[in-house]
């Protein structure tokens, strides 16, 4: 991890390699289901084979006879489990009853967690839950969003409904507007299921260290989440458990509540008074959280110069019988652009399948894909460019709130993005662009996402080596958070990145949200900044104690931080060393503990948001119909980027996952089983190599001054929620063909 | 996945032998389809028999009829790349590049490459009924979710559709399987090795049991001046097709003097209609042709609803592919339609 070469003042906005990335790629790193444990037993889930119903029997006699196999826990035998249903709530934990594995003979849903093998080796215990008989009572069950569509409520509120905000009231008269107007396009839009999927399977490896003490390597996005489901489960004492996490092969979500490989692995540690690994095999990735198959209706209507007058967004999404998940979808129109007419509505339909939740830009990415196809169509009906219907309907402001943006760099993305990308040579009229046997076609679409802030607490610190030591609970999912504290950090006291350990992925640690939502280098890059100013506040009150110190009467602004001293700005020869400060503090760290945290009051009075436009060529075969991105361009507007190379690594990712939501993902429910049907990564498509081309990305400048001590927004969901629309606008373009569904399937454009 | 006996079988005869004293023991050569449908718990052989040493199955070579003989023993990768199958039968080099990733062609065999199962999502999910895995239980997939099913040959037991891409071009070059067993040697047909389902879908072809592919004889006629293949699926690479097509041409000017056309993600088995073959005898190799050849090959195709577009893609794809064969150099890596 040498970063000698690098100007040591300034790390920020410098195109740094992840620090931890020789450890990877060299298979060094290490994750949950690989850490070497003595005495270890491994569990293996069986998971029901029926939709609903009840269990009237289990029969483990040949399972518990076969070499090896230790126990098999269930409903019948589990420990003795807290009762109440906020003790299973994790931070994350949508309003509605949290599921409870084990806690009774009740099925919920196909693919339920019903018993766990612990046996001696993996292999074991995987053959002996074939061995194991269940008998049910079957009951009816709904698994179909279309058919059940008449169910639609709104969502129940509760804690997660912070972040997760209702539509907005309806504004003026929006069906009078829409009667009345001239231009208008209705539309309605599918999305099917999707599962996350991340390549390292969920796992847990929980250490058993006897007095109530447990040490869990698990897969998630959140240390301390899981930490307090945890404790709060099995009356566990807070201090007692700790969660690492250092290394997570990727979340895109699923990692954000604790799954159910964690409760059974410390269930059956607890139990057995033994260390115990529980790791999920790919079929059973498609046993819990996923994205909500979705069925959008819009109605916007302009006025004949193109400006927006009314928009009607209504949502309807699938939830589980228990929880109400709820993503905002129907808000998203009127955060963009402006129309006095507006009427958003968003329910969900609970049906007999585990509760979905958070993945890849939720909500954003499945709303985006309407709203920017409608909007589309809207060009056409105009006889507009779509991105001139997109400038006339620009704003500085967020009409929903009616509030300024800290910041909003949005025309730069789509003047930026459409240089780059050509755009001026596209012909409007569909059909009208060829090459050999391909149709090409040019789309276009706006992104917006949020820019959230949660509370960190980070403790930094510096040492008698003059180097400085950071602490937070953060998980680097793969992001570059590692490689972006250290490089704040660095930055701050003005040490090389060599010299500063940014430590993470540990419970024990001061506290952080979980890794979500674009939100960690503004929440503990946040922090740090606070931490640093206080620590170098330290530094400076210690250098001023020393014997015959020239700092005595210098204010902290007279002073400069820079190669591991303290130097005087008015004669930058006189220094004093950390090293030497840490000296006279007898050898002693000096360090401080802070809370770095969004700045309410001051914030109340704008809307915060990343932007950014999508710009894509797809060529569609004359004949075949067969699909193939060619190029795409997105600029993205996020504030400061503290690392284009880990951020354009965020953008190209969330591009990729773009096609794939376009082009391919979907999880297929058979709906008289009432279970997914094609749970592996053979048949559940991905992009390949061969799937992706040229992609481009674009950082337009925003300077934000406003919204944190770091001017940063955060990067990720962002590059994903433009693409799908720009994918669909393009097949429109190239075929004439409207795919009023997500994936589009070539067939679909024969 | 139950504990098994692991054995290394030294020769063909050999093999054969630990065969046949213990019948629930399954052959192993690549293992790149056996050891998931173990996992899936869908097989539990009592004994793996590893045949990847028998060095008489291992190689390629030219026989003294102007055969070229395809050991069963060689994987995949090294037959597509190998400088004789290159030159002779380029179109089965193409065929199997499209099968696959590089890392599951470069273990999978050649004779294992005929024995896949299908994919059908129903078959791999043994909590479900299907008569493929267990005969009498029923076929969730006709009435369910049948994308990637078949159009051609179909049952009332069973619509799963054979996975191969190496196989399509086998089908199209009417290669001969050499096959083993405790009775002594024998050789099937291309066309009479993989079978449709009828009201027996869980045998996938005509092997006996206690028997062992050996080789694969291709005939002399390798089809190298006008040949194409062309798979069409979901992703440009690993997937499997939902149609491919591959067509190969003996052509004096444009006329084509005989012409073997093979589908694959359409049936039981790799699809030709020797009717249709015959019907471009002597005619012009041009789109009109083709698609008249592809009205009778599709002639009896029947949907199930998801896959109902299979049958007009079929149509395209055959024309398509015959005007691909006029020009083999338009074919592109992956076996996608050309630019």
């Amino acid at each position: 991890m040498k970063h000698t070469e690098m100007d040591t003042n300034k790390t920020v906005g410098k195109p740094i390699s992840r620090l931890e990335g020789k450890l990877k790629v060299t298979g060094t790193a290490k994750y949950a289901a690989e850490y070497d444990v003595d005495n270890l037993l491994y569990g293996y889930v069986v998971n029901s084979t029926i939709t609903k119903g009840k269990i009237l029997s289990i029969d483990v006699s040949k399972a518990m006879a076969l070499p090896g196999v230790t126990e098999v826990l269930s409903h019948k035998n589990r420990t003795k489990l807290a009762w109440f249903d906020l003790q299973y709530t994790d931070m994350d934990a949508p309003p509605g009853t949290v599921f409870k594995p084990f806690y009774d003979e009740n099925i919920l849903y196909n693919g339920q967690p019903i018993a766990l093998v612990v046996a001696e080796n993996f292999e074991m215990a995987r053959y002996a839950a074939t061995q194991i008989t269940f008998e049910y009572s079957e009951e009816p069950f709904q698994t179909c969003l279309d058919n059940n569509l008449h169910s639609s409520r709104v969502a129940k509120k509760g804690f997660a409904t912070a972040l997760k905000p209702p539509p907005p009231p309806p504004t003026g008269d929006f069906e009078k507007a829409y009667q009345n107007a001239t231009i208008k396009v209705e539309t309605e839009y599918r999305h099917g299921t999707e599962h996350h999927n991340p390549i390292e399977l969920f796992a847990t490896t929980t250490v058993y260290e006897g007095d109530g003490k447990l040490t869990i390597y698990d897969k998630t996005q959140g240390t301390i989440n899981n930490q307090l489901y945890v404790a709060n489960i099995f009356g566990l004492k807070y201090k007692n458990v700790r969660v690492l996490a250092p290394f997570v092969g990727g979340g895109f979500g699923s990692g954000l509540r604790p799954q159910y490989q964690l409760f059974l692995c410390v269930m059956a540690a607890l139990h057995l008074k033994r260390n115990v690994r529980v790791v999920l095999d790919r079929k059973q990735m498609f046993s819990f959280s996923h994205r909500p198959p979705t069925v959008q209706n819009l109605r916007f209507a302009t006025d004949t110069d193109g400006k927006l007058t009314a928009m009607n967004h209504l949502s309807k999404s699938e939830t589980s019988s228990f929880e109400d998940y709820f993503e905002p979808i129907a808000s998203w129109s009127h955060r963009l652009y402006p129309a006095s007419n507006t009427l958003f509505e968003q329910e969900l339909v609970p049906l007999d399948v585990y509760t979905p939740m958070d993945m890849r830009a939720p909500g954003g990415s499945t709303a985006l894909h309407a709203i920017e196809c409608t909007m589309d169509e809207l060009a056409y009906k105009l006889d507009m460019d779509p991105l001139e219907l997109r400038l006339i309907n620009y704003t500085e402001m967020d009409p929903s709130a009616e509030k300024p943006y800290t910041s909003k760099a949005l025309k730069a993305c789509y003047l930026e993005a459409a240089e780059k990308f050509g755009w001026e040579k596209r012909t409007p009229k569909p059909r009208s662009m060829e090459r050999g046997n391909k149709l090409v076609g040019y789309g276009m679409a706006t992104g917006i996402w949020d820019a959230f802030q949660f509370p960190s607490r980070v403790e930094a610190m510096i040492t008698a080596d003059g180097k400085m030591i950071l602490n937070n609970a953060v998980t680097d999912i793969g992001t570059g958070t590692f490689t972006v504290m250290t490089q704040i950090a660095a930055d701050e006291l003005g040490l090389p990145m060599d010299d500063v350990d940014f430590r993470y992925g540990d419970s024990k640690k001061p506290f952080s949200m979980f890794q979500g939502g674009s939100a960690m280098t503004s929440s503990t890059g946040v922090a740090i900044v606070v931490a640093a100013k206080e620590l170098r506040k330290k530094l400076l009150k210690k250098a001023k104690e020393m014997t015959d110190s020239p700092f005595k009467k210098v204010e902290d602004n007279e002073v400069t931080f820079k190669n591991g001293t303290i130097a005087l700005n008015q004669n930058p020869n006189v220094t004093v060393s950390f090293k030497e400060i840490i000296a006279f503090n007898k050898g002693k760290t000096i360090k401080t503990t802070n809370m770095g945290k969004p700045h309410l009051l001051k914030l109340k009075k704008y809307s915060m948001a990343t932007h950014s436009a999508s710009f894509v060529e797809v060529e569609v075969d004359k004949d075949l119909g067969t699909v193939t991105v060619t190029r795409a361009v997105t600029a993205v507007a996020a504030g400061k980027i503290i690392n284009p190379k880990t951020a354009k690594s965020q953008i190209y990712g969330s591009m990729v996952w773009g096609i794939s939501k376009a082009l391919h993902e979907e999880t297929i429910m058979d709906e008289k089983l009432g279970k997914y049907m094609n749970t592996n990564l053979g048949e559940y498509h991905i992009p390949v190599h061969a799937d992706i081309q040229q992609l481009d990305v674009i950082f337009a400048e925003e300077n934000d001054e406003v919204i944190n001590e770091l001017g940063v927004k955060g990067v990720g969901e962002i590059g994903l929620v433009g693409m799908p629309a720009a994918i669909s606008n393009a097949i429109y373009h190239a075929t004439g063909k409207r795919i009023y569904k997500l994936p589009i399937h070539f067939d679909e454009l024969l | 996945m139950n504990n098994f006996e692991y054995k290394q079988a030294t020769d063909t005869k050999d093999a054969i032998d630990l065969l046949s004293h213990s019948p629930e023991a399954a052959f192993v050569a690549g293992g790149t389809n056996i050891i998931d449908l173990w996992k899936y718990n869908l097989t539990n052989p009592s004994s793996l028999i590893d045949i990847n040493h028998l060095h008489e199955n291992a190689e390629i070579s030219m026989l003294e009829n102007g055969k070229t003989r395809l050991g069963a023993a060689v994987k995949n990768a090294d037959t597509a790349y190998h400088p004789l199958i290159g030159q002779k039968y380029p179109l089965l080099s193409k065929a199997i590049l499209a099968g696959a990733s590089a890392q599951i062609r470069n273990m999978a065999s050649n004779g294992g490459n005929l024995l896949q199962r299908t994919r059908c999502y129903y078959f791999y999910d043994p909590d479900v009924p299907c008569n493929k895995r267990n005969p009498g239980s029923g076929c969730p997939a006709k009435a369910g979710y049948n994308r990637i099913h078949a159009i051609l040959g179909t049952s009332e037991a069973c619509i799963a559709v054979f996975p191969s891409d190496m196989c399509i071009a086998l089908a199209a070059l009417e290669a001969t399987v050499n096959i083993s067993g405790p009775n002594g040697e024998r050789n099937i047909p291309f066309s009479q090795f993989h079978r449709l389902p009828g009201d027996r879908p869980d045998l996938d072809n005509t092997l006996e049991p206690g028997e062992i592919i050996t080789s694969i004889d291709l005939p002399e006629e390798g089809f190298a001046d006008n040949y194409s293949y062309l798979k069409l699926r979901d992703r440009h690479s690993y997937a499997f097709a939902l149609v491919s097509v591959a067509t190969a041409l003996k052509l004096n000017g444009n006329i084509i003097e005989s012409a073997r056309i093979a589908l694959g993600g359409v049936a039981h088995k790799p699809w030709r209609n020797v009717e249709a073959e015959e019907f471009l005898k002597n005619k012009e190799a041009n789109a009109e042709n083709f698609s008249a050849a592809a009205d009778i090959i599709l002639r009896d195709a029947k949907g199930f609803g998801y896959n109902d577009f299979k049958i007009a893609l079929s149509r395209k794809a055959i024309i398509r592919n015959g005007l691909m064969a006029l020009n083999p150099t338009s074919q592109l890596p992956g076996a996608q339609p050309s630019a």
